[in-house]
């Protein structure tokens, strides 16, 4: 039995160690806001964080996690996480919901990395993250405005 | 032709209602207040009529008959009850509707009969009439599609609010011994001009019991103190810290989960499995054999077999479902390739235009008198739907009854199906609809639904999870059908447009054929053609077809919009002038081509794009769902003769904006869709099985592609039109317009590439 740390409480998981940590957190830990779009590390509906990195939870073996601390939607805190928030709901950037708790993990690893990012590096931290409903460009209001506010 | 078309419909209709009593048929439309059951209500609470509950505490229930997907829905329509109801926004909750005659969406079907806007005969006001009867009586006619649910619930949900409103106003008569003029409603409180007030919580026992009132009015439009105004979604809170729960999240205790392996092949079922290596796994229940099950509303797809895993984590039934080894029927599919399907149809319009859809003055003639004449062929291509969350639905199924939690577009449809694969009757199936991850026309179709309850028919009264990785998602989907369309367009020896003739050959989305809108969007334009003919052969498809975001206008528009910009610059004139010259007989349309000119910078020089590339604009324009969308588009061409596109101004009439900011939202939503259609959006077959299989290689947009949408609303009076598909069908013809604009090359198949 494998123990990992994730939003904070060290968990026993039962898992097999190849299990993808999505299945364990969706399935075993009943952590559903993060979800399964494509299990192949092209949709970014599974980001989560590793510490501070974002990461595709669907292509990344439990066993893989080590003494990193997972950081789920549900378990999001923080400044950066406040802020997005924020501006998430003043823009009104949601339409399904489907894709955007992976749309702010990676905003999120965005802005604690890169606190007054460019469009530049708003293309590149969110190209992982696809969006169905095309929230594209209140998405990257948003992160500009959350920059801003801090 | 049309009319030979009217008289199938109405016999249709009065196939299907060929039991019911004259004296009925004279009777008009029902009204929408009042349930046939009441409403189930929680220990205090009061309903006031089908729409509205209050408890105790002053939180107002609404109760929403249709799903959101994404569109905002459940926002806009909670905005007319409870500005009618003059109700305090922050204590508004939303519940999901039951069953009820009272929640039947008349405006999607009507909104598809086969008749033409120009059409106002006898016929056409008979047959409309008679269905929203028909679509009252009827069960199963619920659902979120067309985008219908403002402009059918427009006016119940705003006479639900009134007539709450007025219930309540009763109560407090009627306690306090005063008359109806000194009292008034604000913000979820009943105040008499004394001072004295009263909570709707407080009041709505009395009013309960003093039942429904009569007669009752409804706000003055310039009253409104929601209706119209941006207001925020009140959703937004679940879906930015997890919380928001949709289908695949349910989590009923005992859950067990079902991976699905479908044959490659389109149609094509099992002949015999294996599942012994499966069913050595660790966590594996069970392995079942799935039958083909249909998606219900087509008529093309009957489904394709396959086998499941029933496991007790969702990892070990993914993990399991791909060591059952299966011997595959590949059925009658197995040699169809997207290839020959299309020139197939390409093919069949070399035999004969098909049915006359639309016609007016002699376009024939005019064409044979025509100084010059220009012809072309327009391609598109199969599309998947691509919805983030999968295909999924959870079934429990104990003592003789069933719950199911489904994504459900239909929820008549997602109930009747289970009901008929678990061989009980449909009032044992109790479905309930989370939030639905995108829905765009694919969660009509309930095959995974069917599946879902078959699959929990093998789980001992367990509830089980069926769900579908994305890989089974965008190879057994609904596909839109791919379409080919041939214009003409005859000029006079002064470039004037005297006639123009579409034909148009493809499947029909699977509606029945009284409703066959294939033609939605060739033959109403909105343009005052002389002459004109349009035309549409229906063909048979082994592909699976079925409603995609903006139906028949997803192609139509492009198909059209493209060929009015060939005849523009066939007659050596520029791309709006010459639309304005058809539109002298439509205001509406006019309105919105000079915004759209006027906003985007028309007839200015551009700048070039950031890397120095050229830039130009291309415009389209187009009616669809009641509403009037224009598209110009900012377009470059960089590395690879990719092609970009920088900016869109989006200007659009959808008749009175009930919210400003979820229309702008659905604006967006609908270019990006579009986009991503008109840029990278190919679904191909080859021998039966559909190539791609994942976001690698059925690529929507992602962020760096997109461009700045500004989108202007243009104030108006008339009824509510629909936005949730309006926004898709303007782009890509915007975009070819304005390659052709910047490189002279003219792209007719979608999606497009230059080569
Ligand atoms: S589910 Fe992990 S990237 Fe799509
Ligand atoms: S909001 Fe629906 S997929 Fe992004």
């Amino acid at each position: 039995m494998l123990t990992i740390k994730i939003n904070g409480q060290d968990t026993a998981v039962n898992a097999e160690p190849d299990t993808p940590l999505l299945w364990v957190l969706r399935g075993e830990l009943k952590l559903v806001g993060t979800k399964y779009g494509c299990g192949q590390a092209l949709c970014g509906a599974c980001m989560v964080h590793l510490d501070d990195e974002a990461v595709h939870s669907c292509v990344t073996p439990v066993s893989a996690v080590g003494t990193r601390s997972v950081t789920t939607i549900e378990g999001l805190q923080g400044n950066e996480a406040d802020a997005l928030r924020h501006a998430w709901t003043d823009i009104d950037v949601v339409q399904c919901g489907y894709c955007q708790s992976g749309q702010i993990m990676s905003a999120c690893a965005l802005l604690k990395k890169t606190p007054q990012p460019t469009d530049a590096d708003v293309d590149a931290a969110m190209n992982g993250n696809i969006c169905r409903c095309g929230t594209y460009p209140r998405i990257r209001a948003a992160i500009h405005m959350a920059a801003g506010s801090r | 032709m049309a009319k030979v078309k009217r008289r199938h419909f109405i016999r249709y209709i009065a196939g299907t209602v060929g039991g019911l009593a004259i004296g009925w048929s004279l009777l008009p439309p029902r009204q929408r207040l009042t349930p046939g059951d009441p409403l189930p209500v929680a220990p205090g609470q009061v309903a006031l009529n089908g729409w509205v509950k209050i408890s105790p505490d002053d939180t107002v229930t609404v109760v929403m008959s249709q799903a959101e997907m994404g569109q905002g829905i459940h926002t806009s329509l909670a905005m007319l009850l409870a500005d009618e109801m003059d109700a305090s926004w922050d204590r508004v909750k939303l519940e999901q509707s039951t069953l009820d005659k009272i929640y039947n969406n008349q405006a999607e079907i009507l909104d598809a009969l086969p008749f033409q806007p120009d059409e106002n005969g006898y016929g056409k006001r008979a047959a409309r009439w008679m269905v929203a009867k028909i679509v009252r009586e009827v069960p199963g006619a619920m659902g979120t599609g067309g985008s219908s649910s403002v402009n059918d619930l427009w006016l119940p949900m705003r006479e639900a609010g009134a007539s709450a409103r007025a219930a309540l106003i009763a109560a407090a008569t009627d306690t306090w011994k005063v008359p109806v003029n000194e009292c008034r409603a604000e913000a979820g409180r009943v105040i008499h001009t004394s001072g004295k007030s009263a909570s709707y919580g407080e009041l709505a026992a009395r009013a309960g019991q003093l039942g429904v009132p009569k007669n009752v009015a409804l706000k003055d439009p310039s009253a409104f103190k929601l209706i119209g105004k941006p207001v925020k979604r009140l959703d937004n809170p679940g879906k930015i810290n997890g919380a928001a729960i949709y289908s695949l999240d349910m989590l009923p205790p005992g859950l067990l989960y079902a991976s699905v392996k479908m044959c490659p092949t389109l149609g094509g079922k099992v002949t015999r499995f294996d599942g012994s290596a499966a069913q050595a796994l660790p966590g594996v229940r069970k392995v079942v054999k799935l039958e083909p099950y249909a998606g219900g509303l087509a008529s093309y797809g009957a489904g394709t077999g396959g086998v499941a895993v029933i496991a007790d984590t969702p990892f070990h039934a993914m993990r399991a479902v791909e060591k059952v080894s299966v011997e595959w029927d590949h059925g009658p599919a197995a040699g169809l390739s997207s290839r020959d399907a299309i020139n197939a149809l390409s093919q069949a319009l070399d035999k004969n235009a098909g049915k006359v859809h639309f016609s007016h003055g002699d376009s024939e003639g005019a064409m044979k008198g025509a100084a010059k004449t220009i012809t072309a062929e327009y391609r598109a291509p199969f599309l998947a739907h691509a919805t983030m969350e999968p295909m999924n639905c959870t079934v429990q199924f104990k003592d003789g009854a069933a719950t199911v939690w489904a994504p459900a577009q239909g929820p008549a449809f997602a109930v009747n199906a289970v009901a008929g694969v678990l061989g009980i009757k449909a009032s044992k199936v109790k479905l309930i609809i989370p939030q639905l991850g995108g829905g765009f026309g694919r969660r009509t179709f309930v095959d995974a639904v069917s599946q879902a309850a078959a699959i929990a028919k093998e789980a001992d009264g367990l509830p089980v999870q069926t769900f579908w990785s994305r890989e089974e998602d965008m190879t057994h989907d609904y596909y839109r059908p791919a379409f080919v369309s041939r214009h003409k367009a005859g000029f006079d020896a002064q470039g004037k447009l005297v006639a123009w003739q579409a034909a148009t050959a493809g499947s029909s989305m699977g509606a029945p054929s009284f409703i066959d809108g294939s033609s939605k969007g060739a033959a109403d334009t909105g343009y005052g053609f002389l002459n004109a003919r349009v035309t549409h052969q229906g063909t048979d498809s082994l592909v699976p077809v079925g409603i995609w975001r903006s139906v028949g206008h997803s192609y139509n528009a492009f198909f059209t919009e493209s060929f009015i910009d060939e005849a523009a610059a066939a007659a050596g004139q520029d791309p709006v002038a010459f639309r304005e010259n058809l539109l002298k007989d439509n205001p509406r349309l006019l309105r919105v081509l000079k915004r759209a000119a006027e906003l985007s910078g028309w007839g200015q020089p551009l700048a070039p794009a950031p890397d120095g590339a050229k830039t130009a604009r291309g415009i389209a324009l187009h009616p669809c769902f009641g509403s009037v969308i224009a598209n110009v588009a900012e377009v470059s061409v960089g590395e690879g003769r990719k092609i970009r596109v920088h900016r869109v101004v989006c200007v659009l009439d959808c008749g009175f904006p009930l919210n400003p900011n979820l229309i702008k939202q659905q604006m967006e939503g609908g270019i990006v869709f579009g986009l991503s259609a008109a840029l990278q959006g190919e679904i191909t077959v080859e021998k039966g099985q559909v190539q791609q299989k994942n976001f690698d290689t059925y690529a929507p947009l992602r962020m760096r592609d997109c461009p700045v949408i500004e989108t202007d609303i243009l104030a108006s009076a008339e009824h509510p039109g629909g936005v949730g598909e309006t926004g898709t069908p303007t782009i890509a013809p915007a975009v070819a317009n304005a390659v052709f604009a910047l490189t002279g090359q003219r792209l007719r198949s979608l999606p497009l590439k230059l080569v």
